[in-house]
């Protein structure tokens, strides 16, 4: 005779954190699409260079066609240069998704790492941390990015250090918060009880265990990362000239916005729609992880 | 002489607080023979779990001293710490937080095998196969071991911690609250669990617990204690049979007995536990005591030995005990 | 409010004073939570009634549906996911299901009012306790703001609280004392019926001793019936005048506290006091009940406590069991009783 309550436990069985927060993602709609616009973004970034040439179709000067509205031939229309703009709004999906998610990796790593040895030991390591991270996330993030990114020359990677960096006291605060009731736990204490080191403690037992508002203020960073990346570009403090970044492309177009508005329009648009994506995937993502939610 | 395991001497522990500070702990000592059962009852804040943390070195005592067969735990470092820790387990009270979410039942137990080196040269194969020992040792089944712990429930976990505790072959166990969040029939199960493991393995436990009719049922000796102090200490029986300090008498009279008809008088004691921030030296129960005199207020009663092996810290027992002694 | 209604309640109140014995029935009442992928069957057929001044304790175990019973007799129970499937709740001639949101408003507090296990989490932190008491009062008395506070003092001072500490806010309180506090606001409007969910568990030894001492001493003084909410057969003994011992969200065993604890009949009550610790032999062994209670999603078709239980037979796994009556108080859903000389092995003789 088949018991039934065995049979629910192995249907279940191995059906891990990550499997369930998952389970109830797929059934949010907005997060949904979110991820899906996502994906597709991440694909556009993948295979526009592989369809077009940087040097003849992104960056090729073409003055004959400049300034151009949407029409068959150009959908967005045409640039000042007379370069197409649905291509350079394409191609420029990459740089912000490389700044979203560099940016928010550089902001992650170094944030966690911060905000889980200062609510980890407390004391005087947290105080250090703490005030340092209240120092610095008093200074305006565009300023902070600014001066970052003069002291180390405007390129991709130095504008990926700089929106890293102010990204850091947001993760930091997170993680102390939550380490913080995760330290009085009695499963760390059981970890101190079999032998297990400091380090290994914060590494196996605790990171792990913040990681769920972690990842919901990572995946609405990216969003953030992205317009301050937009922000220094057109202030032209970020990627240089004549990468199509979408921040760049704005700025370069500000002249043209009466007489050619799409030029502004469709770059603008893509950064919305990037950073509605991000935002509505946290919020299913805060939906999903969190445990009130769950029976 | 008795075989002492573990010896706890002048124990103190302050938390500084911003209201002052908080005797959480106050000169406590106590011995452990090897193989019996020491309870420790009393009620919220009176600082059993401080000194439960304390002997495993999870809170740093303020003073005193703690040998473990002969060694000094507090001053016990690196190397050391982590070979007398391998001696000394814990179990923990609530086995919703013992164990970390994140990691399956396998690796909840192979965790302390692989950390202290249980079995040398070990493959993964030879620790699977001691996990699957461990947990039928504690009676959980097979098809668990890969299960994570929110799938399981209360008596489940709370085996799972108890075989974590088991996996570094200690002697000695504290089990602090160990049946306190389990339903009654679960209760029962652990209950029973630990006491055979005692029996087959000779473990010694020390056993914190508010619950006066599990640690009667557990112990042999027990500890009274009374906001950091330790009021009375005797043999189970002895303490329950014949129990000298008003706090103790107050304790027992409160347990409610499951059968009809028994709807005694009680004691009743006034007022609630009072504060042990920056405690005056003299009797701290005396506020809430039936029995006070003029004697409470004459500092700090001692623990005094009023018949073979029971131990009373009340100024008016003594006094009454040496009068009868002169007396008779 | 006007004051022709207050007139029109106060006539009411008078008529139900009268007619009003039996305070609460609950009949036939079934409760399923109907999550996303599964329905847990919290509770499955509860009857009980309770007269005036009457305490009935319902006891059981984790998930043994006490908590979801109690919800639905205030009809308060989260929906969703709980859903009343069937039943009839009668407090004082109300019938509680089917009545509308404003008017269970003015029962609930009024006629029928309950405290939780957890009183740190029970009050208001920004509120004075006074303020709180007196809140309620003013809820269903319409009298003045100075009245209703002379009504919250005396309300402290009937659960042993000085009525001058009145003016301080729970963190000023102990757990023993926030949980009088709480008695205090449960029982300001007088109720008929108090429900009262683990009131104790949450507190040490000897102030659960002075609590219940004091439920005891005010069910006297005010005449309130009360459902006592318990997992302890020790409050059940000291309080309760009538026993429903609870197991997979059916009444598996009902009736006096003598006839339960003097002469028990069924097998899970027995197990449950089999596996408390004896104070007066040290040396009695613990019998637990093997097993665990069965998954509230996949109730088996028969007796849900045949898994775990020693004397099983087959037929108990294939039919649900009939109540069988000892005397007009005491009856067991048990199987094995349809065998007339059937008897348990360690208790009820």
């Amino acid at each position: 005779m088949k018991n039934p309550e065995t049979a629910v436990t192995t249907k279940k069985k191995n059906r891990s954190r990550a499997g369930e927060t998952w389970h109830r993602l797929k059934k949010n709609k907005g997060a949904m699409l979110g991820l899906a616009i996502i994906i597709l973004l991440v694909l556009i970034a993948l295979y526009t260079s592989i369809f077009w040439d940087y040097n003849t179709m992104i960056v090729k000067v073409n003055i004959p066609e400049r300034v151009q509205p949407p029409s068959p031939v150009h959908p967005f229309g045409t640039d000042d240069m007379g370069r197409d703009v649905l291509i350079r709004t394409l191609y420029g999906t990459r740089y912000s998704l490389i700044i979203g998610f560099g940016a928010t990796a550089i902001g992650l790593i170094i944030g966690v790492l911060l905000g889980a040895v200062a609510g980890y030991f407390g004391g005087i390591y947290e105080d250090i941390i703490m005030r340092a991270t209240d120092i610095f996330a008093s200074i305006p993030a565009i300023l902070m990015g600014m001066v970052i990114v003069c002291v180390l020359g405007a390129s991709l990677p130095n504008l990926l250090i700089a929106v890293g960096i102010t990204a850091v006291p947001a993760f930091t605060r997170i993680t102390r918060s939550m380490v913080l009731t995760i330290r009085n736990q009695e499963y760390i204490e059981a970890a101190k009880c079999i032998g297990t080191p400091n380090l290994k403690i914060i590494i196996t037992e605790v990171i792990p265990n913040s990681l769920s508002p972690i990842i919901v203020v990572a995946s609405s960073r990216i969003g953030s990362c992205t317009i301050q990346a937009a922000g220094l570009s057109f202030l032209g403090f970020g990627v240089p000239a004549p990468a199509p970044e979408w921040g760049a492309m704005i700025s370069l177009s500000r002249n043209y916005i009466r007489t050619a508005p799409w030029m502004t329009l469709f770059p603008s648009l893509f950064i919305i729609i990037m950073v509605l994506a991000f935002n509505i995937l946290g919020d299913g993502l805060r939906d999903a992880l969190d445990p009130k939610l769950k029976r | 002489m008795s075989d002492v395991m573990l010896e706890v001497r002048n124990l103190k522990k302050y938390f500084k607080t911003l209201r002052g500070t908080v005797h959480a702990v106050d000169d406590v000592s106590f011995t452990v023979e090897r193989g019996k059962t020491l309870g420790i009852v009393g009620e919220s804040g009176c600082g059993k779990s401080t000194v439960g943390r304390c002997l495993l070195r999870l809170l740093e005592p303020t003073s005193g001293e703690i040998y473990f067969e002969g060694i000094d735990i507090c001053g016990a470092k690196g190397s050391e710490l982590k070979k007398l820790r391998k001696d000394m387990q814990m179990i923990f009270q609530d086995p919703y937080s013992s164990l970390n979410p994140r990691k399956t039942i396998r690796d909840i137990i192979a965790a302390p095998l692989l950390e202290n080196k249980i079995i040398p040269n070990a493959t993964k194969k030879d620790i699977d196969t001691r996990v699957l020992e461990l947990m039928e040792t504690v009676g959980l089944a097979e098809r668990l071991f890969n299960s994570y712990p929110h799938e399981l429930d209360g008596g489940r976990r709370q085996r799972v911690g108890i075989a974590r505790a088991l996996a570094v072959q200690p002697k000695f166990i504290e089990c602090d609250e160990p049946v306190s969040a389990l339903d009654v029939s679960i209760q029962a199960q652990i209950l029973n669990l630990l006491k055979k493991l005692q029996r087959d393995r000779g473990l010694t436990f020390i056993f914190i617990t508010h619950n006066l009719s599990v640690v009667h049922y557990f112990s042999d000796d027990i500890i009274v204690m009374y906001l950091g102090q330790i009021v009375e200490k005797a043999p189970a029986r002895e303490l329950f049979e014949n129990p000298m300090h008003p706090y103790t008498k107050a304790l027992l009279s409160a347990i409610l007995v499951p059968e009809i008809g028994n709807r005694k008088q009680r004691i009743r004691l006034a007022g609630e536990v009072t504060s042990p921030i920056d405690p005056p030296d003299r009797c701290r129960f005396e506020k809430r005591c039936h029995y006070a005199c003029e004697l409470c207020n004459q500092g700090t009663p001692q623990l005094i030995e009023v018949s073979p092996n029971h131990f009373v810290a009340c100024h008016c027992v003594q006094k009454n005990s040496n009068t009868i002694a002169a007396g008779g | 409010m006007s004051v022709e209604n207050i007139n029109h309640t106060e006539e009411n109140e008078h008529l139900r004073y009268d007619t009003c014995e039996t305070v609460l029935e609950v009949k036939d009442l079934v409760v399923h939570y109907e999550l996303e992928d599964e329905t847990v069957e919290a509770v499955n057929g509860i009857s009980f009634s309770l007269k005036r001044g009457q305490t009935i304790g319902l006891v059981g175990e984790t998930g043994a549906g006490k908590t979801t019973t109690a919800l639905s007799t205030l009809n308060l129970l989260p929906d969703p996911p709980g859903v009343i499937k069937n039943g009839e709740i009668t407090v004082c001639g109300h019938k509680m299901l089917e009545l509308k949101p404003q008017e269970l408003e003015k029962i609930r507090g009024k006629e029928i009012s309950m405290i939780f296990q957890d009183p740190m989490t029970s009050l208001n932190p920004v509120m004075t306790v006074g303020e709180q008491i007196a809140e309620s009062v003013r809820l269903h008395e319409g009298i003045s703001k100075k009245e209703a506070f002379e009504r919250a003092q005396e309300m402290l001072e009937l659960v042993g609280i000085p009525g001058e500490r009145a003016i301080d806010y729970p963190h000023q309180f102990s757990g023993g004392m926030k949980q009088r506090v709480v008695i205090a606001i449960a029982l300001a409007c007088n109720p008929y019926v108090l429900l009262a969910d683990e009131p104790t568990t949450a507190l040490d030894v000897t102030i659960q001793a002075q609590v219940l001492d004091m439920i005891n001493d005010l069910k006297k003084r005010l005449g309130t019936a009360l459902v006592m909410i318990t997992h302890d057969l020790g409050v059940v003994a000291e309080i309760c005048d009538q026993v429903a011992v609870m197991y997979a969200g059916r009444i598996v065993e009902y009736g006096t506290l003598e006839d339960v604890f003097a002469h028990t009949k069924h097998p899970y009550t027995e197990g449950l006091f089999n596996s408390l610790p004896n104070i007066a032999d040290k040396n009695a062994e613990l019998k637990p009940i093997p097993g665990l209670m069965p998954d509230p999603t996949k109730l088996p078709p028969g007796c849900a406590f045949a898994a775990r239980c020693q004397y099983a037979t087959e037929a108990c796994k294939s039919a649900q069991p009939e109540p069988t009556y000892f005397s007009d108080t005491h009856y067991v859903l048990c199987t094995r009783y349809y065998e007339p000389d059937f008897r348990l092995l360690t208790r009820g003789v």
